[in-house]
């Protein structure tokens, strides 16, 4: 088997790479990209971790092949901090999204492993409807688990984006 | 990792080219029976129901034909029916007008299959093809080769639900297939020669390894609802948490009225046996009636008969068993009166 040559679009970048066609989106942002920020869970479709934006739609990459994906935008949770703005360190956090800083000043993140998932639905959702209610929020990040929080911190966190957004 | 098998991928433009590719890859001389990893060609939708499967090994194809690419594979259509490609998304069904209108059922069973990701990238069409599901088969390869296999990988091993059994048991498991049941849908199936159409009720068989009687060589393109008047309907379904699991139970009901009787009526299950089920003693139970208790109760008590499941998914066999029938009691309550969704069920 040969590895082929695709540009994916991620986080606004063009980025040309060899891959081998039987790798997921999920295995290419992580092992090819070094884009570690969306995990790897159950990688069965079970749990949501690994949720990324295709064209602002919430899918997963453990079950998405990027040679399906043409020239889609991929967005991960890199791409959420300072959308649109260069930089790093304290010039990056300034533009943090505001559900990042909502998530951290209610403690929405416990271990941590669920929340790049979590941070990529709810981005969805607050571009779809910007002032969700408690049930809309409940629905959308129905499929990314957390095993921490019981998920109460995490309604707050959505709301409090919401609100300041 | 997780890593799929190494496979290569063919992405027609239409789907005739796919329905061929299957035919130059050999897809017509294949056959299940001979166990599911032996499949050397197989189709690729969304790809939530496949991939996990692959990486399971349960499946190990060397060519996938997606169909990612296939114009027009995303569309809904109203030509006085209602044409529903088989690329359209779960979240596209679910959220269209036309479909949760008039077609109540199908928006309902699309909107509670797994979760919003899962539905963003699952098929109608891939959820009417859904691979059967067993406790024995849904399994990591490291769990099956520890427990010697089954039937629907190994032919030579026997079904593990019931060691005697002469078929498999796997359980039919996708939502919208009850629904569109009830609506009375039709598939469209295009092979290297041309298309054909079949009611969805014939697509279907009682074998949890050869479950379609469709051909490994036929693409399906299309579903088609009937007109609608008159009807209502709705799907109820019964899993172990509320979002992500497969129902352990499910049932799909319609009725058409016409002033305050029941002229026409269909009841479908789903997860309770290796087939989804037009239970037709439940629909001889409610057409001529008003719909009230007694024939309710009729229609509940033909749908706990005919409801079989065993012993492979989580729940139990009686816990499914009582299920088929509240979910039954409630489903056609709410279609006697909308403002009853959720109300107790009618005394019998």
């Amino acid at each position: 088997m040969t590895k082929e040559l695709l540009t994916l679009r991620v986080n606004g970048e063009p980025r040309t790479i060899a891959v081998e066609p039987h790798h997921t989106l999920l295995e290419v942002l992580r092992e090819e990209l070094g884009l570690t920020g969306t995990k790897h869970g159950c990688e069965l479709g079970e749990c949501g971790t690994c949720t990324v934006l295709v064209d602002g739609v919430p899918v997963l990459s453990c079950l998405t092949l990027p040679a399906f994906l043409g020239d889609a935008d991929v967005r991960t949770v890199e791409g959420l901090a300072g959308a649109g703005a260069p930089g790093r360190g304290a010039e990056r956090e300034a533009t943090l999204d505001p559900l990042q800083t909502a998530f951290a000043e209610e403690g929405a993140a416990q271990c941590g492993y669920c929340t790049p998932g979590m941070l990529m639905t709810a981005r969805a959702l607050l571009d779809a409807n910007p002032r969700p209610s408690r049930a809309e929020i409940a629905q959308a990040i129905s499929g990314n688990l957390c095993r921490c929080t019981g998920y109460t911190a995490i309604y707050e966190a959505i709301e409090k984006a919401a609100a300041r957004s | 990792m997780l890593r799929l098998p190494r496979f290569r991928i063919a992405t027609p433009r239409t789907y005739r080219e796919a329905a061929q590719l299957l035919r130059d890859n050999g897809a017509g001389e294949l056959d299940r029976t001979r166990g599911t990893p032996t499949l050397r060609v197989m189709l690729v939708a969304g790809g939530t129901d496949l991939f996990p499967n692959m990486k399971r090994r349960q499946f190990s194809p060397e060519v996938l034909v997606s169909l990612a690419r296939v114009r027009d594979a995303a569309r809904i259509h109203e030509n006085g029916k209602l044409e529903i490609s088989a690329g359209t998304t779960l979240t596209e069904v679910a959220g269209d007008q036309r479909v949760r209108d008039r077609y109540t059922a199908l928006a309902q069973a699309a909107e509670l299959v797994s979760t919003p990701q899962l539905r963003n990238m699952g098929t109608i069409g891939g959820n009417v093809c859904l691979d059967t599901r067993c406790n024995w088969y849904d399994q990591s390869l490291f769990w099956r080769t520890a427990e010697g296999f089954c039937m629907k990988t190994n032919p030579e091993v026997v079904c593990r639900v019931a060691t005697s059994s002469p078929r498999c048991l796997a359980v039919a498991s996708a939502d919208t297939v009850p629904a569109l049941l009830v609506l009375g849908a039709s598939a469209h199936l295009q092979n290297a020669e041309g298309e054909r159409e079949v009611a969805l009720a014939d697509l279907y068989r009682e074998d949890g390894i050869r479950a379609w009687a469709m051909r490994q060589d036929e693409v399906l393109t299309e579903i088609t609802l009937p007109r609608a008047e008159g009807w209502r309907s709705t799907y109820l379904k019964l899993r172990d948490r509320g979002s992500f699991d497969f129902p352990i139970a499910g049932v799909g009901a319609a009725v058409r009225w016409d002033g305050g009787t029941v002229r026409e009526a269909r009841i479908a299950v789903t997860a309770l046996g290796s087939r989804p089920l037009l239970v037709e003693a439940a629909r001889e139970a409610l057409v001529g009636t008003r719909l009230d208790d007694r024939a309710i109760g009729a229609a509940a008590d033909a749908v706990h008969k005919a409801a079989r499941p065993m012993d492979n998914t989580s729940g139990t066999i009686s816990q499914r068993k009582v299920a088929s029938r509240v979910l039954t009691e409630r489903a056609l309550v709410s279609l006697r009166d909308p403002g009853a969704w959720g109300a107790a069920p009618p005394k019998r």
